[in-house]
């Protein structure tokens, strides 16, 4: 049976739209992913990971900023991860079929895409502007608060994942449910949850906006949390808005590393993930 | 649980020291969750604290003016409204198709062993930190635009009628355009992984049937997948505008941040985040920074507004899949 010519065409178009859509997204990939390794490679220096970001003019590295940020994303998790899991245990267990999780279930995923300035923002008028100045405490605060609905949301669909003949079983041999929740299930599901909290670390790691009124930025060497704390987003920010070629380098070398520490991170999680469905 | 489970649950324990520590932990966990309800409630009860000074001083001026001057003490916030709507909508024009394209390819044309990377390829779209989009958007992809891609449009757009004013201006590589491409490539993920998800969820006997009836793939994607998906393509559209308003660091260096209403696509222009992000450390009076935070809570209840829809729709479908979250 013959297709008629207007019908074919119009098929060969729908595949080769397609087609060039993929090719599309790719493409925008591989540059971005090109220039970012190409620039940063060539400014990757020993000194990078050893040296205070630099005053204009003159070299350095970036070694203030990658402590920072590390202390705060470590502090984020600490502070986002306990009250996330809790919560998402409440959504899959206890309150399952309620109205309160179904509230919450429709409003973490809401915060889930919530602008991240406006938690800046938020961070802002809740802390820094009561302490009087900006603080990397008040920067670890403004990232747990976009890990939390991370953790939640996976907590929650991991602990579904479990069949309830295992909690079923647990309830046979005589154990209290907040017994069974935390030796059984929490068990089945960790590595789900830990899969979400590396994903959620990987989010956390390249976020700018919130961090620009709350760390802000410190060109020296600094561990005090209560203190202005220099961190890789914001030293790239600055250093990218600067006109000086030293600090565009340097701001090339820290988002080499950003980026590589964000994609090796959701990489190994894929990877995690793929051997456990196998497992 | 099903209905054994709670019968078991209901039933009178021999040892009663389970039921103390049970109710502890669900005290525990139900109260981390209303933390979550709390927070929400808190940001939108903050941002309208914080910015009720600009509010109560400019009334309905603060949304139509377009006079945003530091030194005089007015803030109009029409500049940042507009350009946040502009490059959205940009953003959304070359979103939505590119990743219908993306989902029909991943889920009907391409070999069956180049699914899964090339899915996984697309999906770090979405894992690049938006301040990297930022960097790359101002080094690299702005010249690119004002030295091969802005000359061509003004020389052949900017001077037909109706559109011709949208391209006219001189090709500087930094404005609205480029920074809607920006946010339009930052959202394809979200987009696609959605249609993806649910072309794929398209009952076979369907597609099997239009295609038995001898339609072309086209032809199953315009009158069968579509119409099928139709909600939850909705859906996944709010969400990718969700994305693109309360997008920061990928817009701010290539917006240029200025103050000017302009019809060109060309020219510099801001955004509600930018004009957040760029000016809130030097906001040196109360009204400066009053102004700011009230473009904060009016981009948060607008996302928030937008988001609520995407979830709502994308809850129905879920729900006629016949899944429970």
């Amino acid at each position: 049976m013959a297709i008629r010519a207007s019908r074919r065409i119009a098929d060969v178009v729908a595949f080769v739209f397609a087609t060039a859509a993929t090719t599309f997204g790719l493409v925008w990939l591989t540059w971005i992913l090109w220039m970012t390794f190409r620039q940063g490679a060539a400014a990757l220096t020993p000194s990078l990971f050893t040296q205070m970001t630099p005053p204009p003019g003159s070299s350095g590295g970036i070694f203030n900023a990658l402590y920072g940020s590390a202390v705060m994303i470590l502090l984020a998790v600490v502070i986002g991860t306990p009250v996330g899991v809790a919560a998402g245990t409440y959504l899959a267990e206890h309150g399952r079929h309620t109205r309160l999780a179904a509230a919450v279930s429709f409003i973490n995923d809401i915060l889930l895409s919530a602008p991240s300035i406006v938690i800046g923002l938020f961070i802002y008028e809740l802390v820094v502007r009561r302490a009087g100045h900006f603080s990397g405490f008040a920067g670890a605060l403004s990232l747990a608060i976009i890990l939390l609905p991370i953790v939640v949301r996976t907590t929650q669909e991991s602990l579904l994942l479990i069949p309830d003949t295992m909690r079923e079983a647990g309830f046979a041999l005589g154990l209290p449910r907040w017994r069974v929740t935390r030796q059984i299930l929490y068990k089945a599901a960790m590595s789900a949850i830990l899969t979400g909290i590396l994903l959620g670390i990987a989010r956390i790691a390249g976020e700018t906006a919130p961090l620009l009124f709350t760390a802000l930025n410190n060109q020296f060497w600094s561990a005090n949390l209560n203190a202005p704390l220099a961190n890789l987003p914001v030293v790239i920010f600055q250093y990218v808005m600067s006109p000086y070629d030293e600090w565009h380098t340097l701001a090339w070398a820290g988002a080499f590393v950003l980026t590589a520490f964000v994609l090796l991170l959701n990489i190994l999680v894929r990877l995690i993930a793929r051997k456990g469905k196998q497992g | 649980m099903n209905a054994t489970a709670a019968k078991i649950l209901e039933a009178p324990r021999p040892k009663k020291s389970g039921a103390g520590a049970d109710r502890t932990f669900e005290l525990i966990t139900s109260g981390a969750a209303w933390f979550v309800l709390v927070l929400l409630a808190g940001i939108a009860l903050s941002m309208a604290w914080g910015g009720r000074l600009a509010f109560k001083t400019f009334g309905w001026r603060f949304i139509t003016s377009p006079d945003w001057d530091a030194v005089g003490g007015h803030f109009g916030a029409l500049v940042p409204i507009y350009g946040t709507l502009v490059t959205s909508a940009i953003a959304l024009i070359i979103a939505v198709p590119v990743s219908i394209g993306i989902a029909l390819f991943l889920t009907d044309i391409a070999p069956r062993w180049t699914r899964g990377p090339i899915a996984i390829a697309i999906e770090l779209l979405a894992a690049i930190p938006s301040i990297i989009y930022g960097m790359w958007g101002l080094f690299v992809f702005a010249p690119f635009m004002a030295a091969h891609v802005e000359p061509w449009l003004s020389d052949h757009l900017g001077g037909k009628a109706v559109i011709g004013p949208l391209f006219s201006g001189p090709p500087i590589g930094i404005g609205m355009l480029t920074a809607g491409i920006v946010l339009g490539i930052m959202v394809i993920p979200f987009i696609a992984a959605v249609a993806r998800e649910v072309f794929s969820a398209v009952p076979a006997p369907l597609r099997e049937s239009a295609v038995a009836l001898g339609s072309t793939r086209w032809e199953v994607l315009r009158h069968v997948t579509l119409p099928y998906t139709r909600s939850a393509m909705i859906g996944a559209i709010f969400l990718g505008l969700g994305r693109a308003l309360g997008e920061t660091m990928a817009v701010t260096f290539v917006l240029g941040n200025a103050h000017d209403l302009s019809a060109s696509l060309l020219m510099p222009s801001n955004s509600i985040a930018a004009a957040i992000a760029n000016e809130f450390t030097e906001a040196d009076t109360d009204l400066y920074r009053s102004s700011l935070i009230a473009l904060g809570f009016l981009l948060f209840v607008v996302t928030f507004i937008v988001l609520s829809i995407a979830k709502l729709l994308l809850l129905r479908v879920n729900k006629q899949m016949g899944r429970t979250h």
